[in-house]
């Protein structure tokens, strides 16, 4: 069994999960049962003067069969009174001591900062996160992401934050930037020790095309909200390490969110340098109980990779998160098609044709059958295979990939109904071993011919030191 | 951990061997594409129909996310007989019955083979997936070894108790190896779990041994007196005794058969063959009767299915009906076996019937349906008169063990009972439920604790 637990910032937290704030936090009685299913920690519904809501406040996004894909929402901050926030955030305290209870926070003066912060630290709360990443309504009113957006805001109100906290500060960032560094590198000037990250996405969640008002309707009308979910994850994995990379804004403790779903969705995150990640549209589909397979999941995980904590996997990946420039152009891959278990859907050849480089092809046509349908290379020989799998078409035909034209971009393997059935294979490349763009750029072999005259007339001008 | 004396394998040549799976073992590709189309409900449907409550939304969504481990331990958690109820369950009027997809005119969850995937996968990789506690020092006498005593022993030696079986057959697991249909799960299967169930704690397993009432006479038998007195507890998983017999004339002699003696030797005797059988009777509307009935059609024997009331009084389930109709099986209802008919040399060549009406029937109204075999499945003893031996153990009028039904603790406070000999013959997953019921409380009793 590996060590689940953490160390945020100098506070242990049983595991690295927690809820984020949102409706899950609400109240304490939820996050009492959230502890009691397993959760290591929750980040408490922000708190800040109470608002009032709309009704409807959630749009979803479906995927074919696929139930909250992504989801949409356009509620505010907690609509309760502070006081009764801070009366059961003592209580969930006092019940459950070794659990980290992180008091989500958004107030617009620094009078107002120092009076929240001072009350929640004196409820018991062990962390503060500052909301300064939700994209709508308070936004408007020059809170949220209006501050997330503006690193220097970001920074003077951090610094109040830091200034009054006997707790450590985490700043939560809104993905809504052109460069997650600029406001990263804010709240490393600020003094906070730790970020956490993505807010909600802005978004639209869809039209309701009888009435043309957009979604979630609230009258006749609506409005742009938060996006998360499933769908966000990749956006969320890349700002997460733009961080964890980054010389300045690595020191700074991070927590993953954005579309966390299950164990290896988290063991990414961590992997990508979060050190707690946390969880809101997996909770609200499915409920608290999904924490007993992330819990148990990880934990196996671990134990099969010969990890003894979570510690050990964290920033993992990091180091071979690279800049385009710096891969290496002697790689190459191409797909292999497995003959046992295709089923002849022949989707790689229809997504090949018209979204790769038509280099897989069907058996049994002439050639003229093959150029008609967009060939323009054909492999000497076509091997007739037939499906065979148990589940396989009958009479339908394994498609057959020209290893010479596959470019080995992933498609056909991606499309691939039955995992496994395509892999990509490593084959012998006649670039030079381990050759990255930027190695040509130093040796100025970076120019591709049969582009634009005036590109290769200013190129050719350089080149005799090539020659 | 207690060297273990090997065991009795099955030997190759059994007929059983010839059999397909009906539902084989999902590959990982198949298995969560399946579980991605479970709706992962609260307060499932399923988890009520599951005689041991196991908590399947939970275990599919574990194989969606790959965790598979977790699923098995999902599973095996409640279920300790988790591999064989996946293969053996009725899951058609069970948990995959009460799927919320019936009702939406969508196939159901495969609950049964996804159960299979998780469990199988899970345990050929790793299968230290529990720890026992530390040894108690207590010693448990466990009579019979099929389903019932084999989930009874597994649990309690995770406790931390010894377990000591005894199996009056040489080859042990009861029906789970020999009376479950080859088209289900085969009988390495139940082997294989059944060491799976000696390997998790303190467990030993003596065949050939039967307990007596009396005196023991001899290596092969031992007392109930004896394990009354050299025990702290004792778990009764007698299951039940032979096919019960018609009554009616030419049924003693070669070509009539016992439905679980037959179902026994086309699973376990090698070199058992029909011997050029091309038509068959089977008597019984049981679920026996359909699984022998069935069995009989897939290895290419012309089947007609006796029954003397009608197809909707039938106790066999309507999915296994259906199944043996689609293999061939022809049901004929509202008759009963008056005679079993033999030539000069005394070979079976037909059973004389009679139409019924209400189950009794009309005379005058005979007919001969022709067969050279003829299976009986109308039921099965008791064998549970070994229990009388047991001061303070009670059977009720229709023989079967008496036992307080939240505790599964018989009349003697020192012995618990649970499977078959207690319920009159359920499935493999209600033995097991049983078995976990008499654990907990012999655990509580054990530790002193009211």
């Amino acid at each position: 069994m590996a060590d689940l637990s953490i160390d945020f910032c100098g506070v242990r937290s049983p595991n690295p999960f927690w809820l984020a704030s949102a409706p899950p936090t609400n109240t304490g009685d939820q996050i009492m049962r959230a502890f009691d299913a397993g959760w290591g920690g929750a980040v408490w519904k922000t708190l800040g003067n109470p608002i009032v809501n709309v009704s409807s406040r959630f749009g979803g996004v479906d995927y074919g069969n696929t139930r909250l894909m992504g989801l949409n929402n356009i509620e505010l901050i907690t609509d309760r009174p502070l006081e009764v926030n801070l009366r059961e955030m003592r209580l969930v305290k006092k019940r459950y001591p070794k659990h980290t209870v992180i008091a989500s926070l958004m107030v617009e003066t620094k009078e107002e900062w120092r009076e929240i912060i001072h009350k929640v630290e004196d409820a018991g709360a062990d962390l503060l996160e500052l909301n300064f990443g939700c994209p709508h309504g308070m936004c408007e009113r020059g809170m949220g992401s209006a501050v997330g957006n503006e690193p220097r805001v970001l920074q003077e109100i951090a610094s109040w934050a830091v200034e009054f906290a006997k707790t450590p500060v985490i700043v939560k960032l809104t993905p809504n930037v052109g460069d997650i560094t600029e406001p990263g590198e804010a709240v490393v000037r600020s003094g906070a020790p730790a970020a956490s990250l993505i807010n909600t996405v802005k978004s639209i969640v869809g039209v309701d095309l009888d009435t043309f008002v957009p979604l979630p309707k609230v009258g006749n009308a609506s409005t742009n909200g938060g996006y998360c979910g499933p769908a966000v994850k990749p956006i969320a994995l890349h700002l997460l390490s733009q961080l964890a990379r980054h010389p300045e804004c690595s020191k700074l403790t991070l927590s993953g969110i954005g579309g966390i779903s299950n164990w290896r969705d988290a063991a990414e995150f961590i992997a990508l340098g979060a050190t707690s990640v946390q969880v809101c549209t997996a909770v609200m589909h499915y409920g608290y109980r999904i924490v007993e397979d992330m819990i148990e999941g990880l934990n196996d995980y671990l134990d099969e990779k010969g990890m003894r904590s979570v510690s050990e996997l964290r920033g993992r990946a990091v180091p071979q998160y690279k800049e385009w420039g710096e891969l290496d152009l002697s790689y190459r891959v191409v797909a292999d098609i497995d003959e046992r278990t295709c089923i002849g859907c022949q989707l790689c050849y229809v997504a090949c044709m018209d979204g790769g480089h038509q280099c897989i092809h069907l058996p049994g046509r002439s050639e003229e059958e093959a150029r008609r349908a967009g060939h323009t290379h054909l492999p000497r020989e076509i091997p007739d295979r037939v499906v065979t799998a148990k589940a396989g078409t009958p009479g339908a035909r394994v498609p057959f990939v020209d290893d010479d034209e596959c470019i080995g971009c992933n498609l056909c393997a991606l499309v691939c109904p039955v995992p496994g059935t395509i892999s990509m294979k490593q084959v012998p490349s006649d670039r030079p071993p381990g050759e990255t763009w930027n190695d040509r750029v130093t040796k100025g072999t970076d120019f591709v011919p049969g582009g634009l005259d005036v590109t290769a007339a200013v190129r050719a001008k350089k080149a005799p030191k090539q020659a | 951990m207690r060297v273990m004396q090997p065991r009795p394998a099955l030997p190759p040549g059994r007929l059983e061997e010839k059999f397909d799976d009906k539902k084989p073992r999902y590959d990982a590709a198949e298995a969560v594409a399946e579980a991605n189309r479970c709706l992962y409900c609260s307060d499932a449907p399923c988890i009520a129909a599951c005689p041991t409550g196991i908590d399947i939304p939970t275990f599919i969504h574990k194989i969606a996310t790959g965790n598979t481990k977790g699923a098995a331990r999902t599973i095996l958690s409640a279920n300790i007989l988790g591999a064989s109820c996946a293969q053996a369950c009725p899951v058609e009027v069970l948990c995959a019955g009460a799927c919320v997809y019936n009702l939406w005119g969508r196939e159901p969850i495969q609950i049964g083979r996804l159960q299979r995937f998780a469990v199988e996968t899970t345990l050929e990789k790793a299968p230290r997936l529990f720890q026992p506690n530390p040894r108690t020092g207590k010693k448990i006498a466990l009579v019979g070894s099929g389903p019932a005593s084999i989930a009874a022993a597994g649990l309690l030696a995770l406790e931390g108790h010894t377990c000591v079986i005894f199996e009056r057959k040489e080859l042990p697991g009861g029906l789970n190896t020999l009376g479950i249909a080859p088209y289900k799960m085969k009988g390495p299967d139940a082997i294989r779990e059944l060491e799976w169930i000696l390997s998790l704690g303190d467990i030993e397993l003596r065949t050939g041994v039967e307990v007596v009432g009396g005196r023991a006479s001899g290596p092969r038998q031992i007392s109930a007196e004896e394990l009354i007195s050299q025990y702290d507890a004792v778990f009764l998983g007698l299951g039940l005794g032979a096919d019960s017999k018609i009554g009616i004339e030419g049924e003693d002699g070669p070509g009539v058969w016992g439905a679980v003696d037959l179902i026994e030797r086309i699973k376990a005797q090698p070199g058992f063959a029909l011997g050029g059988v091309k038509r068959a009777v089977v008597v019984g509307g049981g679920n026996t009767a359909l699984d022998i009935a069935h069995e009989l059609s897939l290895l290419g024997v012309e089947v007609d299915m006796v029954y003397r009331r009608s197809e909707a009084e039938m106790s066999g389930y309507r999915h296994e009906l259906d199944g043996a109709r689609k293999d061939g099986v022809r049901l004929i209802e509202n008759r009963q076996p008056v005679a079993v008919l033999r030539d000069e040399a005394g070979k079976v060549t037909g059973v004389r019937v009679q139409r019924t009406e209400g189950g009794r029937p009309l005379p005058g109204t005979d007919e001969v349906i022709s067969a050279d075999l003829v299976a009986v499945a109308i039921g099965q003893n008791r064998a549970t008169q070994v229990a009388l031996a047991f001061p303070g153990v009670q059977l009720d009028a229709k023989g079967r063990v008496v036992v307080d039904p939240k505790t599964h603790r018989t009349g003697n406070p020192k012995v618990w009972s649970g499977g078959d000999c207690v319920n009159g013959g359920k499935e493999v997953v209600n033995a097991a439920a049983e078995a976990r019921t008499a654990v907990r409380d012999i655990v509580a009793a054990l530790s002193g604790r009211p």
